[in-house]
């Protein structure tokens, strides 16, 4: 079983997963970061992999990543932090990057890479679903490495259903169809559509994010899915605070 | 029988192409695959588009042997004239057919990213003839570079957005147009190029094909035979070279040359020339080569040229260049602006620095007396006024 799997099997809703950039704010904090989400309690975490030109992400985690790059981060690296630091904590680990970066980098050299570092479960928003049923499924299933698909106020039902049936970690649901970036707060719209998806009794655990901030709007959308994610509020405290501060944050939002 | 050079149904020319782009932006990019073609191939659209191209654009645009360019290299040159084009350069062929589309999607709201400017004065220009919102992104660099190209756009009633991520150049105004289309999906993005998911590089292609089916009659009227020997074009992310080549594709007598921008030299570290220096990867949307590093970092490209300092090149120029279909050249900046000079002291023509690099490839090549060699000029010099004043200045 797929280790974020395991997580929702523990624990039915609720499920807070932070999304942080490796290599931000300083380049050796990745280590740091993830041994105080766990301590935490965070269930799991989303390490993002920088790259120079992301299409989906909104200013605060491109600029993370701009910030990442010129510490001097990259793929090595980066699976080299995580190989370090794989015994020392049980939570689960997904990669957020984008296609460029794995096919670069040899699709194969990149899989072996994540069962190196304990990473079963990835997410590459430019991946499309064509490319991943003539390729990359197969490629993926051959090492143990669940994709996650997003959905968006816009993908059609059909496509949705489609989506469930390949999933095996959890659905990311986009909670509006913008990058990503802090809101703020919910709109009527978007509890609809999230009532859209809850009424369609799908298979996978539903994972929130895009635009939830902070302890009311992880609430509100634990409402309709089993759990949320937080990035880019989560960078900005760290601009601010540092690694001291992911702590008080993951308090915060699960007070 | 079609073409090898068509895409397949999924948008890929060989292994490049498809439409690699984030959830949030499929529905919108699934709307235009499902129906591009059908309205480019209906009555309607094509009696739109050719008045259009005829009575506002002024096309047909000329083919002009260019007699003392011709006794100079020792061959027939002839140069097919984009840059009489309205708005002066080939980009308006394309924007006046998508615009169409827009409209008869019924998009309101458009959106388009620039180098140069062309590509965001064709589509302001557009949006004014049919009175729709036009928002233009570009780098905070060719901004500045590029400064009668913004006042024209501001002009016809555009906004201009400047990106000031990365290099503040093309590839950055791409990924804001894109980042912004991704928050606005009312919108349609009107790209300039033969670049982007499928399927923008094919329809792009199609619009731009005007020009080899026009060099086809005008070369058979004026040669007796409707084939070049020899067709050469610049390449940033391809549009003219893909209009230029269209109609020759599975021709193989005709030999096509596409020209990049080496910028300070091929292997300067300051270059354009994509061919010779990129990998396969996955840029804007699209499978093609790029520019990058060892991790799949994009690196920044540099020319003088706005037009064609991109690190990618669009993925139907990756086939031509993987099956040696076409054969990729380059240029400096320097054999550009000499070439440049050159046209304008032969010819009394000032290029667009885009095109001068497709020229400084002449010299190059060893031409035969009789050989019959057609050179898109794909737009015209006065938005490069200030750099070719400025190298003229350091003599």
């Amino acid at each position: 079983m797929n280790s974020i799997q395991q997580i929702f099997q523990n624990k039915k809703s609720k499920v807070l997963s932070i999304f942080f950039t490796a290599g931000f704010p300083k380049l050796e904090d990745t280590k740091t970061i993830i041994k105080e989400l766990h301590q935490a309690k965070v269930d799991f975490v989303e390490v993002g992999l920088p790259y120079s030109d992301p299409l989906a992400d909104g200013p605060t985690i491109q600029h993370s990543s701009q910030i990442a790059l010129q510490n001097g981060m990259n793929l090595d690296l980066v699976f080299e932090q995580l190989k370090e630091i794989k015994d020392s904590h049980n939570m689960p680990l997904v990669l957020m990057g984008y296609l460029n970066q794995l096919l670069t980098y040899g699709e194969d050299k990149f899989c072996q890479a994540c069962v190196d570092c304990g990473i079963d479960t990835v997410i590459l928003p430019d991946l499309p679903m064509i490319e991943y049923e003539n390729h990359y499924q197969k490629l993926f299933e051959s090492y143990g490495i669940s994709n996650v698909f997003l959905i968006t106020p816009h993908t059609s039902e059909e496509r949705i259903r489609k989506i469930d049936s390949y999933t095996t970690a959890f659905i990311y649901v986009v909670a509006s169809a913008a990058i990503t970036g802090a809101k703020g707060e919910i709109s009527t719209a978007q509890i609809a559509y999230f009532e859209r998806i809850k009424a369609m009794k799908l298979q996978s655990n539903l994972v929130v994010g895009f635009g939830i901030s902070d302890q009311s709007t992880f609430q509100t959308v634990c409402s309709y899915a089993q759990g949320a994610i937080i990035g880019s509020a989560f960078i900005k405290q760290l601009e601010k605070n540092g690694v001291q501060g992911v702590q008080p944050f993951v308090k915060s939002i699960l007070a | 029988m079609k073409s090898k050079f068509q895409p397949n149904e999924h948008g890929y020319y060989g292994q490049f192409g498809g439409a690699f782009i984030p959830e949030l932006l499929y529905p919108n990019v699934k709307e235009l695959e499902d129906n591009y073609l059908d309205i480019i191939n209906s009555e309607e659209f094509q009696s739109a588009y050719k008045s259009l191209l005829k009575d506002y654009v002024g096309r047909p645009s000329p083919l002009y042997l260019a007699p003392r360019l011709s006794e100079k290299y020792k061959a027939h040159i002839y140069l097919k004239r984009e840059d009489l084009n309205h708005t002066g350069a080939h980009k308006v062929n394309n924007t006046i057919g998508q615009i169409l589309i827009a409209k008869k999607l019924g998009k309101t709201k458009i959106i388009a990213e620039t180098g140069a400017g062309q590509h965001g004065v064709a589509t302001a220009t557009v949006c004014a003839l049919m009175n729709l919102d036009c928002t233009i992104f570009m780098g905070e660099i060719d901004i500045k570079r590029q400064a009668p190209n913004v006042a024209r756009m501001k002009m016809l009633g555009a906004k201009v957005v400047a990106a000031t991520s990365g290099s503040k150049t093309l590839k950055d105004a791409t990924n804001e147009a894109i980042r912004y289309w991704i928050q606005h999906p009312e919108t349609y993005y009107l790209i300039g190029s033969v670049v982007g998911p499928h399927p923008y590089p094919d329809m792009v292609a199609r619009l731009q094909a005007v020009i080899s089916e026009e060099m086809k009659l005008q070369l058979k009227e004026q040669t007796g035979s409707e084939n070049p020997d020899t067709i050469i074009a610049c390449v940033g992310g391809g549009s003219n070279a893909a209009g230029a080549f269209y109609h020759y594709l599975d021709d193989e007598a005709v030999e096509l040359i596409a020209v990049e921008a080496a910028g300070l030299g091929v292997n300067s570290g300051q270059s354009a020339a994509t061919s010779q220096l990129g990998e396969v990867g996955v840029i804007h949307g699209s499978k093609t080569i790029l520019m990058q590093n060892e991790y799949g970092q994009i690196v920044e490209p540099y020319s003088i040229s706005a037009g064609l300092d991109y690190p990618g090149v669009g993925p139907l120029h990756a086939y031509l260049h993987e099956t040696k279909r076409a054969q990729f050249l380059n240029a400096t900046d320097e054999e550009a602006m000499l070439a440049a000079l050159e046209l304008t002291k032969l010819e009394g023509i000032i290029p667009a620095l885009e095109s001068a690099h497709a020229l400084a490839v002449l010299p190059k090549l060893n031409l035969r007396p009789d050989q019959v060699v057609v050179v898109n000029l794909s737009g015209r010099g006065d938005k490069d006024l200030e750099a070719y004043i400025n190298y003229l200045d350091k003599d």
